[in-house]
């Protein structure tokens, strides 16, 4: 029985159809709606994919239905060599942004946090709605750049200048394409900023009684601990894409060097540095991998901790693993950069605290892997997630052991060794943990279980369907295989269609797992079994809420005391063997 | 059921990952570095094959024994949860020292190996060539006999005049005898600095078998120095997105003797 | 047979004076001096057009003959003449071997081109039109041929940004009489009605020349245009 205690309401409840689920005050539905415009994004991004993989293994073959979507960048439905770069550019663009941000931060953030700290709603409820429409707003204006003008940029998600900052005489796309692209990510920028504002302010002020800051779930943490890394990031990337925008259609020179010859137009500008935009871009770019990857890692301790029966080792030591990561990442940006021509000085530098980062890093790992010892993991669809998670952090971080250290990366630079790196250990590693995620909170957010059957298929089938596309990619950037080629045709290359072919058939092989997963959300949607209300059996506020959902105040105008820490896990209770931390109940002896 | 799945599973994956690497070919392709040409690359593949050992040593290991604790560990049947000896003060101070060690020793080493290339300058009797990048190709250019360049002038490049410099040699006499030629021609054993130059947007330097790798920044004025060390033709490639063209920006690094690269100069005089 | 003799008759009594009455221009081109060397162009970094030549071929700017003719120059009406419309057929552009074959087209005004890449490789055509619309396009071994018209008369260098080597011209008329001198640098601009013309020759190099030109009746006159070499 959990003790409440009665407090004023944060805003009162929706009544109108509009109100309730299009624009909702309420974090809940901006936590799914969030979740809903990630889904869109990454199968968007993941049809995008299917398309390269197969141009580059039948670059002549006309793709179906390609042709009449794409009358000018794949006439006839064979992809040109700008398409090829426009589709890899709008990749690498929503997945990074309009996924790996919005869903297991956003998405699961705005859900989760505020009832996990015992919270009607959150600080700002009224910019909260504002985040999640401006995110729309950016995606809106990103992917309209498929349809005006001769499409989307081809500068890659990373935009580097001067190609993204000359304007049309780089080539196709690089004309009103990029410049959507720059306000669109622009605006992503705002809409970051409102939401990890929202985030810092509620968790330092919207705790309920007895929750202190100690005895915050370990996500909640790393949503909190990401929120921080945010604001910084995001308000240098916003300046930066702004910097950008007024090169292209101001005749600024933030960027562009004096006596560019680009297509035989000479450019008007002068002065500019084209290091100056991956400065920027990678003080941003680096901290937003961990914002991508930290509260996977929270997701994932959390529901391995229900799914063990007791803590980790220690989860306060994964906590403060978060922190360090979370100041390191700001020292490391430095390692996009080692060949670009900065002072090689600098990369030693740079190196050192990349270098360092494998010691939190591997902390954690142990941590779990120790933490496993003498559990008793219970297996289902979340916990077979958190354990892929596992495997792909580390598998995904070794190779990172390499890319950290200047002298190899002389070699492995820019080749397909990078672009496993960072699928596996960002891309991969973060999906799997907001599958988990998915498994786990369904039926809070929903009343409704996930069919087992079906999320056991899906987990074992995309465990070995990235393990088979990503594995082979480290195998590529050893023989040398550049990134970024629309088309394999050196003599070098060639040899190696074989291994891309393999990946090619891994890729579509996974992506139709996925189906598996749609077709279990949309069904145990409508038609799952009943949940009850806390079918894990764990401990945290959001186990504790009144109904599955939660009603819309989250507690039903209560306001829950908290008396434990959050894992109280393998202890003789009235409940079995856990104690929820609104339970004003003794802890009892360790079973 | 479902942990013992995961755990022989993981253990497949692991051992078949390690293969190719431990064969050096995955599906009948080679997937290692080619052959080492320069007197720099050593090092370089040292340190790779240090970093492939401890990397795969610390895949292997945490893979397997991440297999193992799931094998044994979900879904026992009751049995009291077990604390791993050490608890989490252990996995911290096995972090910090074995890590942080590795790291150093890697950090340490690998500084040597990058000085190398970047913190020694260039022979002061090292040939001098121009490298341009520009969308979509590479481009070198050799003083001529006069061993002084002519001046650059973006607004006079003609490509289908073949002057993809921009020379003047009608008023810049040190431009006349200047040689442009589409592949990088050098003589075996003999330093080369290569100062690179950016036409339009930035490019990158990459042969595989020298182990150089350098972006052209438009703006800075940057140079890479190597010795090719073996006689042969080895592809130059554009590793920095520049464009529709990125995937063809390619040439040859053609390594001669130096009498054969003293006849294939005076041959381009002409 | 019966034949509607009336009728061709008098067509040929009304169109016979044109018909009679039509003469030609034609003449030759040649230069004085020396021409600057054609330099040898490396396609080495597109090994299937590069084995298309059993030796380098070399740039086209300036291409000579026998008794100092010179090739690729347009010789066209530029006045006297009424505008006309475009014809109905397609002028055809071709990427083989990684060069523009022919190195120089003329086409009306509003004429249809077509652009054909005929090699292995992915080509992409950038006409760099200054008063028309300027664009480039990709072009995929096997993909139908890039059609396209301009609506101003210009003279449109035209570069592939895969190749940089590539080298062509579009000569944009508001007039179908031209003729492009081949080997030999003849030109022939036949059907002209009586009339004072202007004649233009331009070479991609050396410039523009005219002449004025009267035609009586359906005699033959002889022109000769000479450019200067330029040493550089």
């Amino acid at each position: 029985m959990s003790d409440m205690s009665m407090h004023a309401v944060a805003h009162a409840a929706p009544t109108s159809f509009i109100r309730k689920y299009v624009f909702s005050l309420d974090h809940k539905i901006i936590g799914l709606q969030y979740y809903a415009l990630a889904l869109v994004a990454v199968v968007t991004g993941m049809v995008l994919s299917w398309i390269m993989r197969v141009h580059l293994v039948w670059p002549n073959a006309p793709i179906p239905g390609l042709g009449a979507l794409a009358k000018v960048g794949a006439p006839g439905g064979v992809v040109t060599p700008e398409y090829y770069l426009q589709l890899l550019t709008m990749h690498g663009t929503l997945m990074v942004f309009f996924v790996l941000t919005n869903a297991p931060f956003a998405a699961f953030g705005n859900y989760f946090l505020p009832i996990q700290i015992g919270a009607e709603d959150m600080a700002f409820p009224r910019f909260n709605m504002m985040s999640f429409w401006t995110t729309f707003l950016a995606f809106c204006i990103l992917i309209s750049a498929f349809f005006v003008g001769d499409g989307p940029p081809l500068s890659g998600w990373t935009g580097y200048a001067p190609l993204s900052a000359v304007g049309k005489d780089a080539g196709p796309g690089q004309a009103i394409g990029q410049s959507l692209w720059g306000i669109s990510i622009f605006v992503f920028c705002i809409a970051s900023l409102l939401g990890s504002l929202n985030f810092i302010a509620t968790t330092l002020d919207l705790r309920t009684k007895g929750m202190t800051l100690s005895r915050m779930p370990i996500v909640t943490w790393a949503w909190f601990i990401t929120s921080c890394i945010a604001l910084l990031a995001f308000a240098v990337l916003m300046p930066a894409c702004l910097l950008l925008i007024l090169d292209r259609v101001a005749g600024t020179s933030f960027f562009i060097p004096a006596g560019l010859n680009v297509a035989d137009h000479i450019q008007p500008h002068q002065g500019g540095s084209p290091l100056l935009w991956q400065h920027l871009f990678w003080f941003f770019g680096h901290p937003e991998v961990y914002i991508a990857i930290l509260p996977a890692i929270g997701i994932v301790s959390h529901i391995l901790i229900c799914n063990m029966r007791k803590d980790m080792l220690s989860h306060r030591v994964i906590i403060y693993c978060m922190m360090a990561i979370g100041f390191l990442s700001y020292m490391v940006w430095g390692h996009h950069m080692f060949l670009s021509g900065m002072n090689p000085f600098s990369a030693l530098v740079f190196s050192f605290p990349t270098l360092m980062i494998t010691i939190p890093a591997t902390i954690m790992t142990l941590i779990w892997l120790g933490s496993l010892y003498g559990s008793n993991l219970r297996i289902n669809s979340a916990s077979l997630f958190c354990l892929g998670f596992i495997s792909m952090f580390v598998s995904g971080g070794v190779s990172g052991f390499f890319l950290a250290q200047p002298s190899i990366d002389i070699y492995l630079h820019a080749t397909y060794f990078v672009v496993g790196h960072f699928h596996m250990v960002m891309g991969v590693a973060a999906i799997m943990g907001v599958f988990a995620g998915t498994y786990f909170w369904f039926p809070k957010m929903t009343g409704r279980m996930m069919n087992e059957t079906l999320g056991r298929w899906h987990f074992f089938l995309t465990l070995i369907g990235t393990y088979a596309i990503f594995m082979p990619f480290h195998y590529l950037g050893l023989a040398g295989n550049v990134r970024r080629y629309s088309a394999f045709q050196d003599d070098f290359l060639i040899p190696l269609m074989p291994v891309h072919k393999f990946i090619t058939y891994a890729a579509l092989f996974t992506g139709a797992a996925q189906l598996i997963f749609i077709a279990n959300l949309v069904y145990s949607r409508f038609k799952g079994p009943q949940a009850s209300a806390n079918p894990w059996e764990c401990t945290s506020l959001e186990w504790s809420t009144p109904s599955s959902p939660p009603p819309f105040d989250n507690f039903g105008g209560q306001h829950p005391v908290v008396h434990h820490d959050p894992y109280q896990y393998g202890v003789k209770s009235s409940t079995g063997d856990y104690v929820m931390q609104t339970s004003p109940e003794q802890v009892g002896a360790a079973l | 059921m479902g942990g013992k799945i995961f755990a022989v599973l993981i253990v497949i994956i692991a051992l078949a990952s390690a293969v190719p690497i431990i064969r050096h070919t995955f599906l009948g392709a080679s997937v290692t570095p080619p052959e080492d040409i320069s007197t720099h690359g050593k090092a370089i593949d040292e340190q790779l094959s240090v970093t492939m050992m401890e990397a795969g040593i610390s895949f292997l290991v945490a893979q397997l024994v991440l297999g193992l604790f799931v094998w044994q560990f979900a879904n026992r049947k009751g049995g009291a949860t077990k604390r791993f000896p050490g608890g989490a003060t252990a996995m911290v101070i096995v972090a910090f020292l074995f890590v942080g060690a590795e790291v150093l020793a890697l950090g340490l080493a690998g500084s040597k190996a990058w000085g190398a290339v970047y913190f020694k300058p260039a022979a002061p009797d090292a040939l001098q060539v121009q490298a341009q990048a520009g969308q979509f190709a590479f481009y070198f250019r050799y003083p001529g006999p006069d061993g002084k360049f002519g001046q650059i002038h973006p607004d006079k490049i003609d490509e289908g005049n073949s002057n993809f410099f921009g020379l003047d040699p009608e008023n810049d006499i040190p431009a006349r005898d200047d040689i442009t030629s589409g592949e990088l021609v050098v003589p075996v054993g003999k330093e080369i600095n290569l100062m690179m130059h950016a036409k339009d947007v930035g490019h990158s330097f990459y042969v595989r078998e020298l182990r150089i790798q350098q972006d052209f920044v438009p703006g800075l004025d940057l140079a890479v120095h190597f010795t090719a060390t073996k006689v042969g033709k080895y592809e130059i490639v554009c590793t920095q997105l520049c464009g529709l063209g990125h995937y063809n920006m390619k040439s040859y690094l053609t390594v001669m003797s130096q009498e054969d690269f003293e006849k294939w100069l005076k041959s381009q005089s002409s | 047979m019966r034949t509607s003799n009336p009728c061709i008759a008098v067509a040929i009594l009304i169109l016979f004076p044109a018909l009679m009455f039509a003469g030609t221009v034609s003449g030759k081109v040649t230069y004085t001096g020396t021409p600057v060397k054609q330099k040898p162009i490396s396609m080495a970094k597109e090994p299937s057009c590069e084995k298309q030549h059993s030796t380098p071929i070399t740039t086209e700017t300036i291409v000579t003959g026998a008794n100092s003719t010179l090739e690729n120059v347009v010789v066209y009406i530029s006045a006297g003449a009424d505008d006309a419309s475009a014809p109905p057929q397609a002028v055809t552009f071709t990427q083989k071997g990684c060069q523009y074959i022919p190195h120089v087209i003329a086409l009306h005004t509003g004429q249809e081109l077509h652009v054909v890449n005929g090699d292995q490789t992915s080509h992409n055509i950038h006409p760099m039109a200054k008063t028309n619309p300027e664009w480039n396009k990709s072009q995929p071994p096997g993909a139908p041929p890039i059609v396209q018209k301009f609506d101003n008369s210009e003279f449109i260098s035209v570069k592939c940004q895969i190749h940089p080597w590539m080298h062509g011209w579009f000569a944009v008329l508001k007039t179908n009489h031209y003729s492009i001198t081949g080997d030999g640098g003849a030109f022939t601009l036949p059907n002209l009605p009586p009339g004072k013309y202007t004649v233009t020759a331009w070479h991609e190099d050396y410039g523009t020349q005219t002449q004025d030109v009267t035609i009586s009746g359906n005699e033959t006159k002889s022109i000769d245009f000479s450019f200067k070499a330029k040493a550089y």
